[in-house]
């Protein structure tokens, strides 16, 4: 086990590495120089000199991306360009709306894909099956931003039972959030429900027609006691699954809080780039995959850890 | 000597296993609803342009206009046809798909193969390159290739190649270290094959089933994708229809014109349906190992 959690980390860290410099030679490659962006066009060349040795620029690439790391460790992100905050401050604002919308979300896909996909393997090929597989075939396919608008099209305009749009922080009223947070969560959640319902089906089937569980039918045991033993083996594959569906959360949520203008991480990524706020962008690109890496990272040691198999293999599948 | 006689048996043994192969598929019925839909939506995107009109001729009497037998589906705020945009979209949506798809597997084939043939650090090297391209989520990653390249049909096509290409070459890579073990690989290596040859014409022909079913999964993927894209603006500009554009424009019409939001998210739905059956069904037939 331990050496599984040092080789698993160590290429955590290689991707790291390599992921952050895809952002640094992807912002460096974009047209135009930083100095005359700052200094203004007609800036006398003594001034744009001392521009790019203050910020740097006149050091060689593997020398600005040591700083430019070393600067992203200690949390600088540099200034946002439209409105002169520090874009890390921003980020903090921002990441823990996405991080409600995206907890709930999951919260949702599991309570709904988990039991749909458990009777639908329990119940396999009748009718509550049909049912399940279909309606999960269904929320594969409908895209979420379209599902958004027949939301408020029902709820808000129709119903008027839901806000349309808009957002309330959770620490100012905690109920009224809440209630701006039923159909974005809704809409983000049923998706991820989809994918853990045919995952979490096709996981429970496959351990249903294992040795172990025919030796425990033909012991006598009783049906919901097999399923049992079955479905505990099968929820390691569903905690794989929720961590390969975490980049498709982060893109669902991009588009859902553009749909109902929630102030969160997507529509803070969507307005930067609508706006050429390149350091919110490059700020935003690098924490999302951090984060994502991270977390994929933590995803596996669990699953390493509810797998012992895994543990002694070093599970490079 | 034994390919010789394997050369000559192939044809006979094909024809069959197509029929079979055939009849297995026609026996789901969710298979070949999937098949229709696709159809479907293949015949839209390339007869419908060319009895549709013009997406962009505005009728300015009749803005926001109900379906009727003049406007099949209605009309949009500028009083362009909807039917008309919606065939239009098909066209988009149908190429992203396809073209992003096919730029995925042109890329990415050749370099899972190579991963899967030659082994060792070549195979460490590009698995490792892959999880690079695996830690960026799609949208994120095809936003900052839209704030680098800019938003265009173009670059969104090159986004959902890019978003693509990991899974390929884990699957292509996948066969080829499966195949490369089996006998009549090492007797075409005992006969002096050179790799370039074993590759394309032993381990691609036999990684096809795989591929086709990625495929059918890749490609409802990027419809969603170029409709997600061009809804937040950053692929598809207007006033080129594409439905990701065409809802951008429906959610501010909402209470005066749902069938705006309606008919384009239909659509989507309806081709992503189509593909994810076609999908199911082709797996079912073509790789039944990965059930």
């Amino acid at each position: 086990m331990g050496q599984f959690v040092v080789r698993r980390v160590l290429s955590s860290v290689v991707v790291l590495v390599l992921g952050s410099i895809v952002v640094f030679l992807g912002i460096r490659a974009l047209p135009g120089d930083p100095a005359l962006a700052l200094a203004g066009e007609s800036a006398d060349p003594a001034v744009l000199a001392a521009i790019r040795r203050q910020y740097g620029l006149d050091q060689p690439w593997p020398i600005q991306y040591i700083h430019y790391v070393a600067q992203a460790l200690q949390g600088n992100f540099g200034i946002s360009t439209v409105d002169q905050i520090p874009v890390s401050q921003i980020l903090a604002e921002r990441i823990p709306v996405t991080l409600e919308i995206a907890f709930l979300a999951i919260l949702v896909g599991i309570l709904i894909g988990v039991p749909a996909g458990v009777i639908s393997a329990v119940r396999q090929g009748k009718l509550a099956d049909y049912v399940a597989t279909g309606l999960g075939l269904v929320g594969l396919s409908v895209p979420h931003f379209w599902l958004g608008l027949l939301g408020i099209w029902i709820f808000a305009v129709h119903l008027r039972v839901l806000p349309a749009s808009g957002f309330v922080g959770l620490a100012e009223d905690p109920v009224e959030n809440l209630r701006r947070m039923v159909m974005p969560v809704l809409v983000l959640g049923t998706g991820l429900s989809a994918v853990l319902m045919r995952q979490s089906r096709s996981a429970l089937l496959s351990q249903l027609s294992e040795d172990y569980v025919r030796t425990a039918r033909a012991k006598g045991l009783p049906h919901r006691a097999q399923v049992r033993h079955a479905l505990r083996n099968s929820l390691t594959t569903v905690t794989t699954v929720l961590g390969l569906q975490l980049g498709g959360l982060i893109s669902g949520a991009v588009v859902t809080e553009q749909i109902f203008v929630i102030p969160g991480f997507g529509k803070l990524t969507v307005d930067a780039v609508l706006q050429r706020n390149y350091p919110v962008i490059e700020g935003v690109v690098l924490v999302t995959v951090s984060g994502y890496v991270v977390i994929n990272l933590l995803v596996d040691l669990t699953y390493a850890w509810l797998n012992p198999r895994l543990r002694l293999t070093g599970g490079d599948s | 000597m034994s390919q010789v006689g394997l050369a000559t048996a192939a044809p006979v043994v094909r024809v069959s296993q197509g029929r079979r192969l055939r009849r297995r598929f026609l026996r789901r019925p969710m298979a070949v609803i999937g098949l229709v839909l696709v159809a479907a939506f293949v015949l839209l995107a390339l007869v419908g342009p060319l009895v549709s009109g013009d997406p962009l001729a505005q009728d300015f009497g009749a803005r926001l206009a109900p379906p009727s037998a003049h406007h099949l589906l209605g009309t949009d705020d500028l009083g362009r046809d909807v039917f008309a945009r919606i065939a239009h979209g098909a066209r988009v949506s149908l190429l992203a798909g396809v073209a992003s798809t096919a730029l995925a597997v042109v890329v990415g084939v050749p370099i899972g193969l190579g991963a899967g043939y030659f082994r060792g650090w070549l195979d460490s090297a590009i698995m490792r390159l892959n999880d690079v391209l695996l830690a960026f989520p799609f949208l994120i990653f095809a936003v900052g290739l839209a704030a680098i390249l800019g938003a265009s049909l173009r670059n969104v096509v090159l986004a959902l190649a890019i978003a693509q290409l990991p899974s390929v070459i884990r699957i292509t890579r996948g066969e080829a270290l499966v195949l490369r073990d089996q006998d009549f690989v090492s007797g075409a290596v005992a006969d002096g094959a050179r790799p370039i040859t074993i590759m394309f014409r032993y381990l691609l022909p036999n990684s096809l089933n795989a591929l086709i079913v990625q495929a059918t999964v890749a490609i409802p993927g990027a419809i969603i994708g170029e409709a997600a894209l061009s809804f937040l603006g950053l692929g598809v500009q207007p006033p080129t229809p594409s439905w990701g554009v065409m809802l951008t424009t429906a959610q501010q019409f909402l209470a005066q014109a749902p069938q705006l939001a309606i008919f384009p998210g239909l659509m989507i739905a309806l081709a992503t349906l189509g593909f994810n059956l076609l999908g199911d069904g082709l797996r079912d037939v073509l790789d039944p190992r990965s059930h």
